[in-house]
């Protein structure tokens, strides 16, 4: 097949740190946890800090509905362009581990069509606490689990728990509510992550989300550094 | 060529998206056309000789070398609904990164290069046999067990089946399985000298109007 003068390299396979006109693609990073533990807050949270700095879009991986995508679109978070919702056949613990393809594809679009993209946030529809995300789809993790899920959740440990880039025990403003013990949630995950870091938020109280912001800027500085 | 690369791309694992599809079975359940083993068979038997068989023949002809260019159209003109077009294509996306990753070939590439968004994916199907270096049969066998099992699989997520008899009526479809192969990759050899028209033309139009149904509706466990 005559292609002509040029030879634009063909579309990128998986985690390829540059894409194919050999520009650094956008670091890529996912939150996954159990279903409402705040991650679609978490994510809309962190648009608002980030979206004056950086350019940034939004991968949803919805269980059977849309309603993540358009919670996001609803809270006008990022303009429409740049939120994609992937249909993962009721299974998004597969779409974002074991058959990545629809993911990639739709991180690649985004970044067509919008880009060029700082930050991509993929989120997973919460199915159980074994989902984690494939190293071919996302660049880093974070875990997200509430403190009304109970308080036993760190000491139970699994993937996410254990293995996650940054644990968030969201929601600690209703902790004195449901009888959650933080400290001992705290010592639990010590125990389970040894120096791996976790933060303690509630998306109602002052400073929300600045904790997971600033670490998600620590990942991008050494992204792009 | 290698039997156990056979496997590797028939193996309903192999990381193409084909997990989120249920090859209309959503539709018919929901229409209450499948409701048990034996209607499942049905629908599979009908999906088989039509869409199956399409499929099928697709992926044989590009085994065999024929222009992609020329298929993509063929599969085009042999499926009326945009939306199972759209899915086609989408999957046939997702299919070509997974066979560049796993048989890297400048044929592969050259095809990613020409369809960023994607061919049908019978017709990638038949490109990655090629590559792995399989045979015309060996993709059609492909092609026609996909056209089954993906609804098999589906249907026992959506009803709740009992996955031994969902087995059950794939092991029951085999015999016939083998028929179909055999027809298409019989039409693709014809096809080579005479052109893509000599590539059947079954349609199933139960299939196509399910399938623009089911696109527009706002809660669905499946992508199509
Ligand atoms: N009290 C409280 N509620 C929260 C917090 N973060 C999220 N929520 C609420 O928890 C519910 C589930 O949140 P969502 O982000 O949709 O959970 P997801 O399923 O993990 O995406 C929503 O009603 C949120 O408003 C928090 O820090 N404190
Ligand atoms: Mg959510």
């Amino acid at each position: 097949m005559h292609l002509g003068h040029t030879h634009p390299a063909p579309a990128a396979l998986s985690a390829d740190a540059r894409r194919p006109d050999g520009a650094r693609r956008a670091l890529r990073i996912g939150l996954g946890g159990p279903v409402g533990s705040g991650k679609t807050a978490t994510v809309a949270a962190l648009c608002r800090a980030l979206r004056d700095a950086l350019s940034l879009a939004v991968v949803t991986n919805d269980i059977y509905t849309r309603e993540d995508a358009e919670f996001l679109l609803r809270e006008a978070v990022l303009p429409p362009e740049r939120i994609t919702a992937v249909e993962t056949g009721a299974c998004p613990h597969t779409a974002i581990r074991d058959d990545i393809s629809a993911n990639l594809e739709a991180v690649e679009d985004l970044e067509d069509a919008v880009g060029p993209l700082d930050l991509i946030l993929v989120e997973s529809g919460g199915d159980n606490l074994t989902a984690t995300f494939s190293k071919g789809l996302v660049d880093a993790q974070i875990f997200v689990i509430d403190v009304a899920g109970g308080d036993d959740i760190p000491r139970k440990g699994g993937p996410g728990v254990t293995t996650a880039d940054l644990l968030v025990v969201n929601k600690t403003d209703l902790a004195p509510h449901v009888g959650s013990d933080l400290a001992r949630m705290a010592a639990d995950a010590k125990a389970q992550r040894g120096e791996l870091p976790v933060v303690f938020q509630s998306l109602r109280g002052e400073s929300g989300v600045a904790d997971v912001a600033a670490w998600v800027r620590e990942r991008l500085a050494a992204w792009t550094a | 060529m290698s039997r156990a690369a056979l496997l590797v791309l028939a193996d309903g694992r192999f990381p193409a998206g084909g997990h989120a599809h249920s090859g209309g079975a959503e539709a018919a359940v929901r229409a209450g056309r499948v409701t048990d083993a034996p209607s499942l068979e049905e629908f599979c038997r009908g999906r088989l000789h039509t869409a199956g068989l399409v499929a099928a023949a697709l992926a044989a002809a590009a085994v065999l070398g024929a222009d992609p260019g020329e298929l993509d159209a063929a599969a085009d003109a042999r499926t009326p609904s945009p939306a199972l077009r759209a899915a086609g294509r989408r999957l046939g996306r997702q299919l070509l990164r997974a066979a560049r990753a796993t048989w890297p070939s400048a044929e592969l590439d050259a095809v990613a290069r020409r369809f960023p968004k994607g061919t049908h994916q019978p017709v990638v199907l038949g490109l990655a046999a090629r590559a792995a270096g399989l045979a015309p049969e060996d993709a059609a066998h492909c092609a026609v067990y996909e056209s089954v099992s993906g609804p098999a699989t589906a249907t026992v997520r959506l009803l709740s089946l009992d996955p031994f008899d969902a087995a059950g009526v794939l092991a029951r479809l085999a015999p016939e399985l083998d028929r179909v192969a055999d027809c298409a990759v019989e039409a693709a050899r014809r096809a080579a000298d005479e052109g893509a028209d000599a590539l059947p033309a079954a349609s199933a139009p139960l299939l196509e109007v399910g399938a623009e149904w089911h696109a527009g509706w706002p809660v669905r466990l499946f992508a199509s």
